[in-house]
């Protein structure tokens, strides 16, 4: 199968402005009469619903959480990312494009990259007349602030809960829709399978959490929002239910998924405490502004540490190693993700981790408390100030920057970050990986798009910080609603499809049958426990480091668990009832062959790039080595349970020369 | 730590429901959810229905979950919510009492979980700004006062939840339904349709069969985003105001 | 017309009335006390019983008060109408604890109810035998007036006893706690709430829910202290 990315001719900052103004149109008596369909309500899919709405379609508009405002893009804190410039620190279009090109370490397209940058402006427009309340400086003014591996300010926020208001800011959106009658909202419904018919996305089959009815649902489209696969982990800062089922239905019907293995670990969220934890808490990556990364220098002085002998305090400056400072001295503690998170494990596998599982390293804000104490002593004019007004003093000006940060950190260990240094560990975050999609966010499957972390386009190996909410809402408000005209002008003389054919009654009964199959098991083990062993495979040999021998045995263990889950796990109740151990229980079958997935591209991919680290692929020092000659394509996977088949994108960079990294 | 539970149990919204009671060994560093994830997956070894409880984002801020513990909607701790309360606020040998969010409004559907769509079409009846996708002006076009964007945000930063509803002795829902209106009216953006907005979420509010607002407090304090009771008399004077000056 | 319905059946509509009457007779009370403070002076009721003779003359007076009655009455029905309305909203109670909240603001209900049968004891046993048993009331003449009620001599009698001195007290404490929460709840549903003059209107009302039902409280104390 040939991949066509369907990029538009011309310059690179023309493309899409080109693009727009000659693209198909579908006249607005003719939106009246087609139907989309919309999965998903975070920030891709709200957007898209209520923009697709607003521009007249009859959209139905799919989440399996109780309201849109649930999903996940809730929980986003960090911020989002334009060019606007209003700083006047030499940002622009172009910038933002090199920085996400460069970020992703060289494996996203162009000229997605490129358009990204350019409507990334449109969105804080858009958010602004909605009423989201970014942060604002004195003047009234929108105010900015910075993040890892970039050199300019050009993070919006809303304090530590950006997602949070800019979701809001959709949802509502998307509730105005809803009121006008344009958008048809489904909540408690969980997209199932895809239909196709004569080779087009249809429909959708959903089953309603409240009481397991099955239902048909046609439409002339389908756009996927339906998030990433981060899950795969079990522990991750993902939500409890956001999965991968949407996605991976549609590839067992067709569509690809590209980059799998291309998954986003976060180098700053709270350790794991014990057996029993469910999930991974962020903590922003600001804090990477103040705090200063280290463990102790001698092995011994960490496993005192471990056996709770010693705290962080113990340890006196010269006997600590400030890995990051001193392996990275341009870029410090901020650099991006990937490269803080492998330095972290590189830390720990020499048994210098700093917590009982010998699995955390430090974030000491020691320094920065005295640093801002003494400037704040200066300012409020105290001549002499003693050690112990520095300290507080400069504890209420970190209280002001990161005070919620702060606080969330206690609640959830019991210990105070003011007094004792931070405990960090890098957990998954976000998946790059996703429905292969071109120019248009249609993927191979005529009908069928994807958007926001569910697609792969737009982040490479690696995504920058604040890029996430980015590009779910230039999806969803500025693309989509463009892009989707391309299929649809072809659409205008079909009639409403029917749920009432053959394809639909075959796709209906093939999700009856998986549901029973997980039903009629009834063995002894409970699905979360399958889930657990699953994430520790994954996370072991498809983590922070990958090499060739481990992927092989990950991909061998999860298809053995694979088998055993259909023969002994236990989901209790039936189908006909509000039954969320059934829904986990369907979950976690997709999980168990993306995870098989993940591991043939992770192994396919004989280079380092990114979040991918491949033992074998390394610089003397240990940094990550690319191979542009042979692996400049995103590898899109076909699936087949034997054996995935992979289909290539090459991928072309005419307007960035491809470097080498380099943070030091 | 041992731990006794007594919790809610019903079968579906008809059933009759009860207290059941369970014994649980629970670390306190464990989050009061992840207690539950070790009572489901013993009752699920037994071969006995797990609790259904409402769950997702297990930090704080998707509005999910929503236990009344001990009588408190998110138990004990202030500004926090259920996902976030960790076991080390109790102790060894406690009795907990867990219940769902009670509110006529907010029907249960099994043990722990409650219907809150009632709070969705309240946002419907006119919570949102009419701007559709592409008509805005630039961000920096309207200066608005860091302060009043701060107080904005304050009240925008409600997760849904429905602690106020079902903390409210009234089960009313004058705090969530006053915190979004006072996020948008506070900004220019948002003051064009204040006036109609405000009228017609009230009538919302009133139609899905929330109780009224007697002024105690419970709902601020339960409050796991700590939104103020202030934007609730902002409303009421809102609502007057618009209701005696508006000529439709 | 329409609008005037509709908003005094909506939920902030039905709140306001109560506030409004409420603030009405809070006014009341002030207005009331100082006038039977004048019980206080010792010239044997000449004062009290020429004041309570204005009262019930002057056309203005009269009018005002047909509108108290009114006032107590819709304050009463409304409080009714609320509390099966809330009662409804909320049917089932938590059995693990109770949240937040002042006592009193949970019980304005009963406390409502509790004040209200304090003043039907109240007027039945003054206002009523004043304008329809005027024969329970004796007459006294004071220099270069006429024939007036002795209603001292009447009130004098009512705290000579225990029980009504017992249930006065118990109704002004009832009040005291419903004015607690009654006085800055009027002002907040009225959204009259600011961070700087909040504070005062909550302290000028806590001081008010104490003063006035202990002021109303020394009368009966007073009074029966002074005969035994």
């Amino acid at each position: 199968m040939a991949l066509k990315n369907n990029v538009p001719e011309g310059d690179l900052a023309e493309k899409w402005t080109k693009y727009k103004s000659t693209m198909n149109l579908v006249a607005p008596n003719n939106k009246r009469r087609i139907e989309i369909i919309v999965v998903g309500t975070g920030l891709a899919g709200a957007s898209a619903a209520a923009t697709l709405g607003e521009l007249g379609y009859q959209v139905k508009c799919f989440t399996f959480h109780d309201s849109p405002r649930r999903a996940h893009s809730i929980a986003a804190q960090g911020g989002i990312n334009a060019a606007k410039n209003y700083q006047n620190d030499g940002d622009s279009v172009y910038r933002l494009f090199y920085d996400t090109i460069k970020g992703g370490d060289y494996r996203s397209r162009e000229a997605n990259v490129h358009r990204l940058a350019e409507v990334s402006t449109d969105i804080i427009d858009q958010c602004v007349a909605q009423g989201v309340p970014f942060a604002r400086e004195y003047g009234g003014l929108l105010a900015n602030r910075s993040f890892g591996g970039v050199q300019v300010s050009r993070t919006f926020y809303a304090r530590g809960q950006t997602g949070q208001q800019l979701l809001i800011g959709a949802y509502q959106a998307l509730s105005r829709q809803i009121a006008r009658g344009s958008v048809t909202m489904y909540n408690r419904h969980e997209m199932l399978d895809l239909v196709k018919v004569d080779g087009k996305a249809r429909g959708i089959i959903t089953r309603n959490l409240l009481n397991g009815k099955i239902e048909r649902h046609a439409a002339h489209c389908v756009v996927l929002a339906t998030g990433g696969y981060g899950n795969v982990f079990y522990l991750s800062t993902n939500a409890m239910a956001s999965n991968v089922t949407a996605a991976w239905r549609s590839v067992k019907k067709g569509a690809l998924m590209a980059n799998p293995c291309y998954t986003q670990i976060h180098p700053t969220c709270i350790p794991v405490s014990g057996e029993y934890q469910s999930k991974l808490t962020l903590m922003s990556e600001s804090l990477r502004n103040d705090g200063r990364v280290w463990v102790p220098k001698s092995v011994a002085d960490a496993e005192a540490i471990q056996r709770g002998e010693k705290t962080g305090l113990d340890i006196p400056e010269e006997d600590r190693d400030y890995y990051l400072e001193r392996r990275y001295p341009a870029f410090g503690n901020l650099v991006p993700r990937d490269v803080a998170s492998r330095a972290a494990k590189v830390a720990c596998d020499e048994g210098k981790g700093v917590s009982k599982t010998g699995l955390a390293v430090f974030l000491d804000f020691a320094s920065a408390i005295q640093r801002y104490g003494k400037a704040e002593a200066l300012i409020q004019g105290i001549n002499n100030p003693s050690s112990k007004q520095i300290t507080e003093l400069g504890e209420k000006v970190v209280e002001k920057k990161y005070g919620n940060l702060f606080q969330m950190y206690e609640k959830i260990t019991g210990e105070n970050p003011y007094k004792l240094p931070m405990k960090i560990y890098p957990a998954v975050h976000y998946t790059m990986g996703g429905v292969w999609v071109d120019y248009n966010l249609e993927t191979n499957v005529p009908g069928l798009f994807a958007l926001g972390e569910a697609n792969f386009s737009d982040h490479g190996a690696n995504r920058l910080g604040a890029s996430a909410l980015m590009q779910g809402l230039a999806d969803g408000y500025f693309v989509i609603p463009y892009t989707i005209g391309q299929f649809l002008s072809n659409e205008i003389r079909t009639p409403s499809i029917s749920p009432e054919t053959p394809e639909f009654a075959k796709a209906e009964k093939e999700v009856n049958e998986r549901i029973q199959r997980v039903l009629a098991v009834k063995g002894n083990q409970s699905v979360e426990s399958f889930h657990r062993r699953l994430g520790k495979i994954v996370w072991e040999y498809c983590g922070m480091a990958r090499n060739a021998e481990g992927l092989d045995k990950g991909r061998k263990m999860i298809r053995e668990l694979r088998e055993e889950f259909y023969k002994d796990v236990f989901v209790p109740g039936t189908n006909e009832e509000y039954n969320p151990e059934l829904e986990k229980a369907l979950r976690v079958a997709d999980f168990l062959e993306l995870g098989e997935l993940m591991m043939v591209d992770a192994k396919n991919r004989e280079e380092s790039c990114g979040g991918h680290f491949r033992e074998e692929h390394k610089s003397e020092e240990g940094e990550a080595k690319r191979n542009d000659a042979d692996y400049t394509y995103v590898a899109a996977w076909e699936w087949d349970d034997f054996e995935p088949i992979l289909h290539k994108e090459d991928l072309e960079f005419k307007n960035v020369e491809l470097k080498t990294r380099s943070y030091k | 730590m041992k731990l006794t539970l007594k919790i809610w149990r019903q079968k579906n919204q008809n059933a009759k429901g009860s207290i059941e009671s369970y014994q649980v060994e629970a670390d306190e560093h464990m989050s009061f959810l992840e207690m539950l994830d070790v009572l489901n997956e013993q009752l699920i070894s037994e071969k006995k229905e797990p609790v259904a409880f409402a769950h997702d984002c297990r930090e704080g801020i998707c509005g999910t979950c929503n236990l009344v513990i001990n009588g408190k909607p998110h138990g004990p701790q202030t500004g926090t919510t259920t996902c976030q309360l960790h076991m080390r606020a109790f102790k060894d040998g406690d009795t907990i009492f867990i219940e769902p969010f009670r509110a006529k409004a907010f029907p249960i559907i099994k043990d722990l979980v409650v219907d809150r769509s009632s709070f969705d079409r309240i946002i419907q009846s006119g919570g949102y700004v009419s701007v559709n996708t592409g008509q805005a002006q630039d961000g920096n076009a309207i200066p608005i006062e860091g302060d009043v964007a701060a107080k904005a945000f304050d009240s925008a930063t409600c997760i849904g939840c429905g602690a106020c509803v079902a903390a409210c002795p009234n089960g009313s829902a004058m705090l969530f339904t006053s915190a979004k209106v006072q996020h948008l009216g506070l900004l220019p953006q948002g003051k064009v349709e204040h006036e109609t907005r405000v009228q017609k979420m009230v009538a919302q509010m009133d139609k899905e069969g929330f109780g009224m607002c007697s002024n105690v407090g419970a709902c601020e304090a339960e409050c796991p985003k700590e939104i103020s009771i202030e934007n609730i008399a902002s409303m009421n004077m809102s609502f007057l105001g618009s209701v005696l000056t508006k000529e439709d | 017309m329409g609008w005037i319905i509709k908003f005094f059946t909506s939920s902030i509509g039905q709140k306001v009335i109560m506030s409004l009457t409420g603030l009405f007779l809070i006014t009341f009370l002030l207005v009331h006390l100082i006038g039977n403070l004048q019980l206080f002076y010792n010239d044997g009721g000449q004062a009290f019983n020429i004041y309570s003779d204005f009262m019930s003359q002057n056309p203005f007076i009269q009018f005002i008060s047909k509108g108290l009655y009114a006032f107590i009455l819709i304050h009463t029905i409304q409080g009714i109408l609320l509390y099966f309305k809330n009662k409804k909203a909320k049917t089932v109670g938590y059995k693990g604890g109770s949240s937040s909240g002042s006592w009193a603001s949970k019980n304005m209900a009963l406390l409502g109810t509790l004040v209200l049968f304090f003043i039907l004891i109240h007027m039945g046993d003054f206002w009523w035998k004043i304008k329809f048993d005027a024969d329970s009331i004796a007459a006294v003449t004071y220099a270069g007036m006429d024939p007036i009620k002795d209603v001292y001599s009447k009130v004098s009698h009512t705290f000579s006893q225990p029980l009504f001195v017992g249930a006065y007290l118990l109704g002004l404490i009832a009040l005291a706690f419903h004015l607690a929460h009654g006085f800055q709840s009027a002002f907040r549903t009225l959204g009259l709430t600011h961070k700087k003059y909040t504070p005062i209107i909550q302290g000028v009302g806590l001081v008010f829910a104490i003063l006035i039902p202990l002021g109303f409280a020394l009368i009966p104390l007073y009074m029966y202290f002074n005969q035994v």
